[in-house]
């Protein structure tokens, strides 16, 4: 890095810069193995994939590998949606595609051609902020903020199943419309690990989203 | 995850036709599994076969009054279906109790059969497993068993089945439809589809290379009360230490299966005639032969109570 004119660099740019730098100092070997004549076991295949996020369409060239967060975070820079446990333990990854919420680390980009994607940028922004938005900060819905987009992402897909009439492990009665309780929503959102404990705040917040929705 | 190559099949017959092909392929359709196990190298396929172009996603009415569920019918679908909640409400539950809503919406009902073993030593790499790398010995069998089989596991094995819905398709009498690489269809009947650990725990399925599941077929609705009832380490999102699918008439009689216990869902026939006369004489026979290791012998008493409250649910639901 230049030392001279220093710039205020974000915490997220002085990751950034500090991760290529460990990029930059791998490359020569890995370099070296590409150029054999023979396909290098460790390179990956690229596809082409195009999918709509947040109302944009993206044509992308990406490693088979990549997953559909991978994707976002990395290639896309939308970074509101978190890596977590990377496994589909935690949910800070949930993502909204065509209109279902799904663990974006557990799933391939390239298995996504023409899908439309809603992540939290989607949702809302600071100045027009969706009402699940809102009702986390009136309601304090996390401390580390961490999961906060995918509890979000999902408590917003959450609203709409219940509408839909899909039921629960929770849900007494199978055939009849699922409630709206405080049971359901804690159930419903079990997909979501919120480490600092905010979970009561979490289902206030979604109690007063559902409320207003029904009115 | 090691690098793969990626195709879209377009027909089930042309997708089974491929896996033929391709030596180390997989299929994938929700991917909620494999890919876990990818990240992890415990699955390092060399190509991947997508199915979700097939359709296959449909649920409809079956000769003989039963329903035939697309291989491809996401598990909060199914769970979802009207039918399957008024008729086949053991199934409902059980999917309802796996998992989370997102990895619902994703995962097929042809890949949950189909899911690997949590046991902890299949999953880390470092440690013999029979099952990942085939003679490499058991590390579950001395080690860390709390999770582990109590009944039908093998001194080369002692993983559970994970899942939830087998065992109530396994309750409810389903059938697995298949196509094989030659375009060949054959139907197995769900009893038949996991397998024991034996000497050989590698092979889990009665399915053969590049045999790619269709649909499963529900018989006819039986009645009677549905219940699943599963016990795990906490009240949401765990797999289950024991689990109890059970439909029971008024009159106590009725079918079940156990989930948790075995590395198949376990039903034994013989055991349902002594459903009248409670759990403890059901699980008599039910679970004669159990051998459970020091840290998962509480599992043995758990189903025993498990499977009475089951079927007192079952009665007063009939």
């Amino acid at each position: 890095m230049d030392d001279e004119g220093q710039p205020q660099l974000t915490r997220r740019e002085l990751l950034l810069s500090g991760a290529a730098t460990v990029v930059a100092t791998a490359l020569p070997a890995a370099h070296a193995e590409t150029r054999a004549p023979t396909r290098n076991a460790a390179a990956g295949t690229t596809m082409k994939v195009a999918l709509t996020v947040n109302g944009t369409r993206h044509a992308l060239d990406l490693d088979t590998r990549t997953t559909l967060l991978d994707t976002l975070r990395e290639h896309l820079h939308l970074t509101g949606t978190k890596k977590g446990c990377d496994h589909g333990q935690c949910g800070a990854c949930t993502v909204i595609v065509d209109g279902r919420r799904i663990n974006a680390c557990l799933t391939l980009a390239v298995m996504h051609e023409g899908a439309q994607v809603t992540t939290i940028e989607g949702l809302g922004t600071p100045q027009r902020q969706h009402p699940m938005q809102a009702a986390f900060v009136k309601h304090d819905g996390y401390q580390c903020g961490y999961c906060t987009p995918g509890q979000i992402c999902s408590a917003v897909a959450v609203l709409d199943e219940i509408r839909a009439g899909i039921p629960s492990h929770v849900t007494e009665q199978l055939t009849a419309q699922p409630l709206l309780s405080a049971d359901e929503l804690r159930e419903r959102m079990s997909g979501n690990i919120c480490r600092c404990g905010a979970y009561s705040n979490i289902v206030e917040a979604i109690s007063e989203v559902a409320a207003g929705s029904r009115a | 995850m090691k690098p793969f190559t990626y195709e879209r099949a377009t027909s089930p017959a042309e997708a089974a036709a491929s896996a033929a092909r391709h030596p180390e392929a997989r299929f994938i359709a929700g991917g909620t599994n494999l890919l876990d196990l990818m990240k992890l190298q415990v699955e390092t396929p060399a190509h991947l076969i997508d199915v979700n172009g097939l359709g296959l996603d449909t649920i409809a009415p079956a000769p003989g009054g039963g329903l035939r569920i697309g291989a491809l019918v996401r598990n909060t679908d199914l769970a979802a279906d009207a039918r399957i909640r008024r008729d086949y409400a053991v199934l409902s539950r059980a999917l309802l109790a796996g998992a989370s809503g997102q990895l619902r919406n994703k995962a097929t009902t042809a890949g949950n059969l189909l899911q690997r073993t949590r046991c902890p030593y299949f999953y880390d790499t470092a440690q013999p497993c029979n099952k990942r790398a085939p003679g490499s010995g058991c590390g579950a069998i001395r080690g860390y068993s709390r999770q582990l089989a109590v009944i039908g596991a093998s001194t080369a094995c002692i993983a559970t089945y994970p899942g939830d819905m087998a065992v109530a398709m396994r309750v409810l009498d389903a059938t697995v439809e298949t196509v094989k690489p030659d375009g060949q269809q054959r139907r197995i009947p769900i009893a038949d589809f996991h397998r024991l650990p034996g000497s050989t725990p590698h092979i889990e399925t009665a399915l053969e290379r590049g045999e790619l599941i269709t649909a499963v077929t529900l018989p006819a609705p039986v009645g009677g009360g549905h219940v699943y009832r599963k016990v795990r380490d906490r009240a949401s999102y765990a797999f289950a230490l024991v689990s109890v699918a059970a439909i029971v008439n008024e009159d106590g009689t009725g079918r079940v299966a156990l989930g948790g216990i075995a590395h198949k869902p376990w039903r034994v026939e013989a055991a349902e005639a002594l459903l009248p006369r409670g759990a403890n004489a059901t699980a008599a026979v039910l679970l004669a032969g159990a051998t459970p290791t020091a840290d998962n012998a509480f599992k043995v008493p758990l189903a025993v109570r498990t499977l009475a409250a089951a079927i007192e649910q079952g009665k007063a639901r009939a």
